[in-house]
């Protein structure tokens, strides 16, 4: 596979800086973009993925400012769009490698609809959803998946809505890869980067991002080294559900409940195994989102919680025109101006 | 008996009655015999906004108006000659587009108790006591009743008998018109393939129907409508979404580029969704988005790809579609935008027709966003004008407008048969590859149309970023420069209004310079403009006629060619939009007309019009 790869590259190894444009990028320092970008980057260099080939497509947010830094083809569109671009690039040609960078505030909001209909339909793209629970942009407004109560610019005394559950509402809409990292964990995010790449069909990446200006530490409790043993639960196709600061608590489904239980008590072949192509397991799992302060909080689940395969889009429209040629014979122009009545004038 | 005969040049007849009662199909059948009998025609079919309006009322009535004649013909006629009514509730709303003493075709049982209390009439109403008739003539036939009789043996039930009623009123109109029956038995034939009893059942009722006529002492004569003297040649009959849908299939293989269509249903853009749609072996990729932003941008998604990416929608989606339309303007990507316009604002009047999104298509959108527009101005010429869209689309890079309305959209005209041979190159022009060593790519340089390169992903060594944020010139960089910004501005005026350099001069379409009056119109009027003015010149009026196909940029020799009037008159169906474009672009005192009612102008009116602007001083 290197080998090929290498040659699609002329020949040149590429390295991650590579991947890299000439152009400063413009994110605050300190922001949680920059390590994204980074493992993006890094994953390319892994899988030599040719640049010519590539396009990352993106609305409007900080977020959505990635395609101008990767040296590949890319486009930044208007907000909340870019799942459509993608899609009618994707219809045209499915050799690209299409990337979406979208934002919470691009995908969940002014977005929302082309993102559940970019889901269902299951074009072969990697979308990757930066979740910053705020509009950074637009100078710190809360967003659809800021939590009931934020205080922010725009709700000085606090937001009233109820925030989205961003992978419930991706299964909600028949996704077939859904998956949570974030900024914080590199190792994970390539990991979890290197398989969304090689789903065939939409791969959903949530990934919490940092915004340390507006929303400074939104995260931490799941991403910081004094919380997060308790806070996180990592999952992994085919291992018990494990968590804790010293692996010490598991998953057990009590009926459909999942129950936190001591491992002092609970041998591990009692716990909930994890299973990504489950998609009744996926569907609880999305619904570990406790406020982690609360006490018997659930864990936050990190991974990939749910793969299915399922017909892209793409490659049906493909074939639904591919065989109406074979029934009909491919279209003949004049043919098509006569059409089926016509009469002579002599 | 033998009836009479007497010669027309031309005959207008409106159908009209329930949406159920296959008012459009015997309209479409009718027309077909016409047309392949050489008459020159023109069509247009009224249908209400409600699929399925509750029947008999007069929220319910659809219509179809058919001119044809042995004459040239570009109107579907003002008023009718030959009012056919299937209930009263018909005949309610149309008798006002029935000419001064004209034929009522009027089905009896349509003006029973109950039909009379679903058209809101006192139920006591019978059409011999209506004075409001007196001067017309009033023919009742009592087709429910003689359809019924004709298939009492069938063993069809009595829905299905009743549904074939509309098949009597056409057979009785081909014997008042002396038209053959088998092209319409041709169809029904198809239409029923398989299912031999409805074939049976609907060819009897057609010629009882023409027996009727023949021995139905009540018309003597007979209304002979010779073929008109139209050019030699293979001809096919098409409505303007077909037509425009067509041109699409065909720009595309000219240019040898993929066609995408991405697009949302909304009345009357739809039906060029459902004809591409059926021509999928032609490679023709459309795409049923989630909205119309969605429909537009996955149209520009598949442009960036390489494709032909063609959107459409009516006024409300346009709306929708604005922002996407300024990223294409500032993308450069080839687009073509097609707008059916229809009443508005807002839902306004869905299956009626308007010209008034000009204004929307020209400026309605943030920022400085020129875009070029071409409007059709009749059936077939939504093929031509759709055609030159993406002709200008592909070859300017950039986004276009195709203006059509509700009226041409639906309404049809006999066209002759093209070839693809016949059909003007387009030729698509991508940026080449490129090697390590050659010099940096500049996405947006510029060619001698002032577009830039088309520069699709997948291309080796071109690798590069677009996006909606001000670009410096060249290298398409993000900048926030304040005079890249004016540059920028200008360059894309600029482009926008070299095409000049690249379509056909301003001509008369009747009338010389220095003729008094000149009439400037645009899109679906064309028709009716046309005969108004040929009937003033024939009544030696001093009066000429320019169409605009070209909105923006506009003819290059148009100002000039204004200058040689006196006086400018523009009618328009809105409430006065060209005419804003032309008297800020050339300050000219240009006279408005405007109707705004949903409907095409008829000749009448405009003729009267036109007369008072000549004898004003
Ligand atoms: C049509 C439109 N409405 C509003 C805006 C302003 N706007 C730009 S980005 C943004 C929100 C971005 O939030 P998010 O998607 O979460 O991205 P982030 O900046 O947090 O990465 C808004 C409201 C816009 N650019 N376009
Ligand atoms: S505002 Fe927040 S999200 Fe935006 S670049 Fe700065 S830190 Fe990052
Ligand atoms: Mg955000």
């Amino acid at each position: 596979m290197a080998e090929e790869t290498i040659i699609k590259n002329s020949g040149v190894k590429l390295a991650a800086k590579d991947y890299a444009t000439d152009q400063d990028v413009r994110w605050c320092p300190g922001c949680g973009d920059y390590s994204i970008l980074k493992q993006v980057q890094s994953v390319f260099a892994e899988l030599q993925l040719d640049r010519d080939e590539t396009v990352f497509i993106s609305g409007i947010g900080c977020s959505s400012r990635f395609p101008y830094y990767m040296n590949t083809y890319g486009m930044h569109s208007i907000h909340g769009r870019a799942p459509a671009f993608a899609s009618g690039l994707r219809s045209i040609n499915p050799d690209l490698n299409v990337w979406v960078i979208t934002g919470d505030g691009d995908s969940l909001s002014i977005g929302g609809n082309h993102f559940i209909h970019m889901l269902r339909r299951n074009f072969n793209l990697n979308v990757l959803l930066f979740n910053n629970q705020i509009y950074g942009l637009t100078k710190g407004q809360y967003s659809p998946t800021s939590e009931k109560g934020k205080i922010t610019k725009s709700t000085p005394i606090g937001s009233l809505d109820h925030p989205f559950n961003p992978l419930a509402l991706s299964l909600g809409a028949d996704a077939t890869f859904i998956a949570r990292s974030m900024d914080r964990d590199p190792k994970h995010m390539r990991a979890i980067l290197l398989r969304a790449e090689q789903h065939k069909g939409t791969s959903l990446v949530e990934i919490y991002q940092n915004c340390n200006i507006f929303n400074d530490g939104a995260f931490f409790t799941f991403t910081e080294k004094e919380t997060k043993g308790d806070t996180v639960l990592f999952v992994e196709q085919g291992k018990p559900l494990i968590f804790g600061a010293n692996s010490d608590k598991g998953i057990k489904l009590d009926g459909f409940k999942p129950v936190i239980v001591d491992l002092k008590d609970t041998s591990a072949n009692d716990l909930w195994i994890h299973d990504e192509n489950d998609r009744v397991k996926a569907s609880i799992l999305t619904r570990f989102f406790d406020d982690p302060s609360k006490d018997g909080a659930l864990p936050r689940p990190f991974g990939i919680f749910y793969v299915e395969k399922r017909d892209n889009y793409e490659d049906a429209l493909i074939a639904q025109l591919n065989k109406s040629i074979e029934v009909k014979g491919t279209g003949d122009l004049d043919a098509l101006l006569r059409g089926s009545n016509t009469w002579e004038i002599k | 008996m033998t009836a009479v005969k007497e010669i027309k040049d031309v005959v207008t007849i409106l159908f009209a009655g329930d949406s159920g009662d296959g008012i459009q199909l015997t309209g479409g059948q009718f027309t077909d015999t016409a047309a392949l009998l050489g008459n020159d025609i023109s069509t247009f079919p009224n249908f209400p906004a409600e699929i399925r309006a509750p029947i008999g009322t007069v929220a319910g009535v659809s219509g179809f108006q058919l001119n044809f004649g042995s004459i040239e013909i570009f109107t579907p006629g003002d008023q009718c000659d030959v009012l056919v009514v299937m209930n009263a509730a018909a005949l309610k709303v149309n008798l006002k587009n029935l000419k001064k003493g004209g034929v009522i075709i009027a089905n009896s049982t349509g003006f029973d108790k109950r039909n009379l209390r679903l058209a809101k009439m006192d139920e006591e109403y019978t059409l011999q006591n209506d004075t409001r008739l007196e001067g017309y003539k009033v023919h009742e036939v009592d087709v429910t009743k003689l359809t019924r009789e004709t298939l009492e043996n069938s063993g069809l039930g009595t829905k299905a008998v009743d549904r074939s009623k509309n098949m009597f009123v056409l057979g009785f109109l081909y014997w008042m018109y002396d038209r053959p029956l088998d092209i319409t038995i041709k169809f029904i034939e198809g239409k029923f393939k398989g299912k031999q009893d409805l074939i049976d059942t609907n060819i009897m009722v057609l010629k009882a129907g023409f027996h009727y006529g023949e021995t139905c002492e009540a018309f003597p004569t007979q209304i002979v409508v010779k073929a008109a003297d139209i050019e030699k040649g293979v001809y096919r009959n098409v409505i303007g979404n077909e037509a425009a849908a067509l041109a699409l299939i065909s720009a595309a293989r000219k240019a040898n580029l993929q066609l995408f269509y991405g697009t949302y249903p909304i009345t009357p853009a739809s039906d060029i969704l459902h004809t591409l749609s059926r021509h999928k072996n032609y490679g023709v990729k459309t795409y049923q988005a989630e909205d119309e932003i969605a429909a537009i941008c996955s149209a520009m998604g598949a442009s960036y790809g390489g494709a032909l990416g063609v959107t459409a929608s009516s006024g409300p989606g346009i709306a929708l579609k604005g922002e996407a339309i300024g990223l294409a303007v500032s993308l450069e990507l080839p687009l073509v935008i097609v707008n059916v316009q229809r009443g508005g604002p807002s839902t306004g009047l869905p299956t009626k027709t308007e010209q008034s999104d000009l204004l929307q298509a020209m400026y309605g959108r943030n920022g400085e966003a020129p875009v070029p527009i071409i409007a059709a101005q009749s059936p077939t010429d939504c093929f031509d004008a759709a055609y030159e869209a993406c002709r200008i689309a592909v070859e300017h890079v950039t986004p276009v407008f195709f203006l059509s309305d509700g009226y041409i959209a639906n309404g049809s005209e006999p066209w002759k048969v093209l070839k693809g041979e016949d059909l003007p190159k387009i030729t698509a022009k991508f940026a080449a590859p490129r090697k390590e060593e050659d010099e940096a790519f500049m996405p947006f340089s510029r060619d001698e149309k002032l577009s830039r390169p088309w520069a699709i992903p997948g291309t080796k060594g071109l690798a590069h970023r677009i996006g909606g944020i001000e670009k410096e010139n060249l290298t398409g960089n993000i900048s926030y420069d304040p005079d890249n910004h004016e540059l920028m501005t200008k360059l894309r005026q600029a482009k926008v209004d070299k095409i000049a350099d690249y379509i056909p001069e301003q001509k008369l379409d009747n009338g010389k310079e220095g003729d008094k009056v000149l009439v400037l119109s645009w899109g679906s009027t064309y028709g009716v403009v046309k005969t108004a003015v040929k009937e003033l010149r024939e009544e030696g009026q001093s009066i000429a006629h320019a169409h605009v196909r070209y909105m923006n940029p506009l003819p290059k020799n148009l100002g000039a060619l204004l200058s040689k009037f006196d006086k400018v008159l523009m009618p328009e169906m809105n409430n006065g939009q060209f005419v804003r474009i032309i008297r800020d672009k050339f300050l000219i005192p240009a006279i408005p007309y405007n109707k705004v009612q949903g409907l095409p102008f008829f000749t009448q009116e405009l003729k009267e019009k036109m007369t008072e602007v000549l004898n004003a001083k």
